[in-house]
């Protein structure tokens, strides 16, 4: 039923991008097909850290590893095309996505153990490190800083009139789409739900017979495979994989369009992606639609507004909409806000309680407990200054903290 | 032998940078749990007024006055304007105000004062010390570097232990809620931790920037390299932060000099990795406080 469903709003949206594609010129199909290689990437992103409860700042480096699979599989890999004609680029996706798998598996072991801010600087050194140093050390492999050509060739079936950057977009909106209706059933099974009660409370969890380690593991995996499948889609769509597409600017994008759009929910990625992917664009062409000066500023200082109006937009979003653009329109138009914790939550504000009568958890496991972190949501009563629910955290302290604790009674009655 | 005593100064005058751009972290981490991705981009900025200062006055020491107290100005001004209201909401709605606000911080700098590289002047003659024939690979200035920010954490340390401020901004920082009751106005001790964080920013800002000239990305791998040592540290100790940063800027110091300069970040990187892999929450952290 859940499957159904889900390939029916699929099919929905292919036949809608189907028809404006056809409407739009080459510049727009473009842009369409930029926007559905970041969705996919973004999607991996928001079920890691909305529903896993883990944090990734690295997922550009996940997103080059894809591209670059991609790149040498086209050009070392020959008999590829030469028995799969067009076709073979499906095929070189699904390689890519599974080598992006593998990747995954290998920083999710070493991240298993991870909390919180450290795990967020580790994948922020995977960003920094993976694509600049090893394209410019094995330049002869990864082809240096000018980077791999991709090519694609748009079927034969179509004839030979028809426009390859609509080719560019149906066949990367396609691969975004079916990774989307694989996470949506992903985040509906009992996987996804097993995510969402070791996010909520990963002792409980546990006890509940979750295999905390493995499922942690996984949702690197899942994550790592949306993000090469990103990756793949993004190197045909700018037929070129070069570091300097793939920094750290690149993941810490995909992070903001992850919480922009409404952690935990694919719908959000989308709005994020779109968000990530147009407003640059669109305010540096209203920067040059004026001339190329804005406010009577000198052009040079003029191409630096956008930049300053993004961060604007990033601060007002978040400020307007906390639990991002789909949280803001379920609050706006549906029954329920949804619940996404992030992987900070259980660090965050000691004392912050969790709104009376609501469970932890809408998904069951965690409800009878309740902790210092509540649903994000949209409560406005769990803010800083009422009074503190003693949780189990406090009892848990070892050693350490009760000493400190003991020599902070001592100073305060000094 | 040389070659030797030459990196590891210079590794210990780069990671007192790194050191200080952690402690700024540490500082707001401990205070109000929260990441802050603008570090950089404020040191950034306050660089800019500083060398403002500078090319008005003459004097560098005015400048590097002004540029620590826009350090201070700033970093009270982001917590009461931006910060604040998300304090209350979740962890990763914090992190992205900050990212916005680095994104916003850079696109001013852009506007203001343009894109292009500038340099920095240095406090003392960064020509290299010898002892006799022996060089020590380091200069006046990196000495002074590293002294500076040494004595700011020393300083730093002294207010924490010894002074009724420092009770309160541990108070708080270890329990809100306890402290409120006890008197402590938690929110202004907040708006000061931030505060102490953007003067410590401003400082490494001042001190690396005639290394690396100034431009609005100018403190954006300074920030990567100062976040990672606050984690190798632990992002709850202040000590582990000055002694993550010498860890980072040592070893790195070895890498790009015996190993060449490519692959420094993935040595960072791997360095970061085994100290994670033995202990997840950094060198200094004092005590697990998973929730059980």
């Amino acid at each position: 039923m859940t499957l159904a469903r889900h390939l029916a709003a699929a099919a929905a949206a292919a036949v809608v991008i189907a028809l404006i594609s056809v409407q739009l010129g080459s510049y727009r199909d473009y842009q369409i097909a930029e926007v559905a290689a970041y969705v996919i990437a973004v999607a991996g992103l928001t079920v890691l850290i909305g529903l896993s409860g883990q944090i990734s700042v690295g997922n550009g480096a996940f997103m080059a590893l894809g591209a670059y699979a991609t790149a040498l599989l086209q050009l070392r890999v020959p008999w590829l095309p030469a028995h799969l004609g067009g076709w073979s680029i499906v095929v070189i996706f699904l390689i890519s996505v599974v080598v992006t798998a593998a990747g995954g598996a290998v920083v999710g072991v070493a991240a298993a153990r991870l909390r919180g801010p450290y795990l967020a600087g580790a994948t922020l050194l995977l960003a920094v490190a993976f694509p600049a140093a090893v394209a410019d050390r094995y330049a002869g492999v990864f082809g240096g800083d000018q980077g791999l050509g991709v090519t694609v060739t748009t079927p034969a079936a179509l004839g030979p009139a028809f426009p390859p950057t609509r080719w560019l977009t149906w066949l990367t909106c396609a691969a975004a789409l079916a990774g989307l209706v694989l996470l949506a059933n992903l985040a509906r099974s009992r996987v996804g739900r097993s995510w969402r009660a070791l996010r909520d409370d990963e002792v409980a969890a546990a006890l509940s017979g979750i295999n905390v380690a493995r499922l942690r593991v996984l949702a690197f995996v899942v994550s790592a495979a949306s993000a090469g499948l990103g990756g793949s889609l993004l190197a045909v769509v700018s037929s070129i994989v070069s570091p300097g597409a793939y920094t750290l600017s690149l993941s810490i994008g995909l992070l903001t369009a992850a919480v922009i759009g409404g952690l935990g929910s694919l719908l959000g990625a989308v709005w994020g992606s779109l968000l990530l992917a147009l407003i640059p664009g669109y305010l540096s062409n209203v920067a040059t639609s004026h001339g190329g000066r804005l406010f009577g500023l000198p052009s040079g200082a003029t191409s630096f507004v956008p930049i300053a109006a993004y961060g604007v937009v990033l601060i007002v979003v978040m400020l307007a909409f906390p639990s991002g653009i789909q949280g803001g329109l379920r609050r706006l138009f549906g029954p329920v806000a949804p619940v996404a914790a992030g992987p900070l939550a259980r660090l965050a504000r000691r004392g912050r309680r969790a709104p009376a009568g609501l469970p932890a958890s809408r998904h069951g496991l965690a409800a009878a407990r309740h902790r210092g972190s509540g649903p994000r949501g949209d409560d406005r009563r769990g803010q800083a200054g009422e009074p503190s629910r003693r949780s189990g955290r406090r009892h848990a302290r070892t050693r350490d903290t009760h000493q400190r604790q003991s020599e902070h009674q001592e100073e305060g009655t000094r | 032998m040389q070659e030797f005593v030459e990196f590891t100064l210079g590794g210990i005058a780069s990671g007192m940078v790194y050191a200080a751009i952690a402690l700024s972290l540490v500082l707001i981490w401990r205070g109000t749990r929260i990441l802050n991705f603008a570090q950089g981009g404020l040191a950034m900025l306050t660089t800019y007024l500083a060398s403002i200062v500078i090319s008005r006055t003459g004097s560098y020491w005015e400048g590097f006055a002004a540029g620590l107290a826009a350090g201070l100005v700033l970093g009270a001004v982001a917590e009461r304007t931006v910060i604040r209201p998300v304090e209350s909401k979740g962890p990763m709605n914090a992190v992205i105000v900050t990212i916005g606000l680095l994104i916003f911080i850079e696109g001013l700098a852009g506007i203001i004062f343009g894109g292009q590289y500038r340099s920095f002047p240095p406090a003392f003659s960064i020509v290299g010390l010898r002892i006799g024939s022996f060089s020590l690979g380091i200069s006046r200035n990196d000495v002074f570097t590293a002294g500076a920010v040494l004595a700011a954490a020393v300083i730093l340390a002294v207010v924490f232990r010894y002074t009724p401020v420092g009770l309160r901004l541990r108070a708080a920082a270890f329990g809100p809620q306890v402290a409120r009751l006890l008197g402590v106005r938690v929110g202004r001790v907040l708006t000061l931790g931030w505060a102490l964080a953007g003067l410590f920013g401003a400082l490494a800002g001042v001190l690396v920037t005639p290394s690396t000239f100034l431009y609005p990305n100018s403190m954006d791998a300074i920030f990567v390299l100062g976040f990672t040592a606050a984690v190798i540290g632990g992002l709850d100790s202040p000590v582990g932060a000055v002694v993550g940063g010498l860890i980072l800027g040592v070893v790195l110091e070895y890498v790009g000099g015996y190993l060449g300069s490519d692959i420094v970040p993935l040595f960072g990187l791997a360095a970061l990795v085994l100290v994670l892999m033995v202990r997840p929450s950094g060198l200094f952290s004092a005590a697990t406080t998973r929730q059980v």
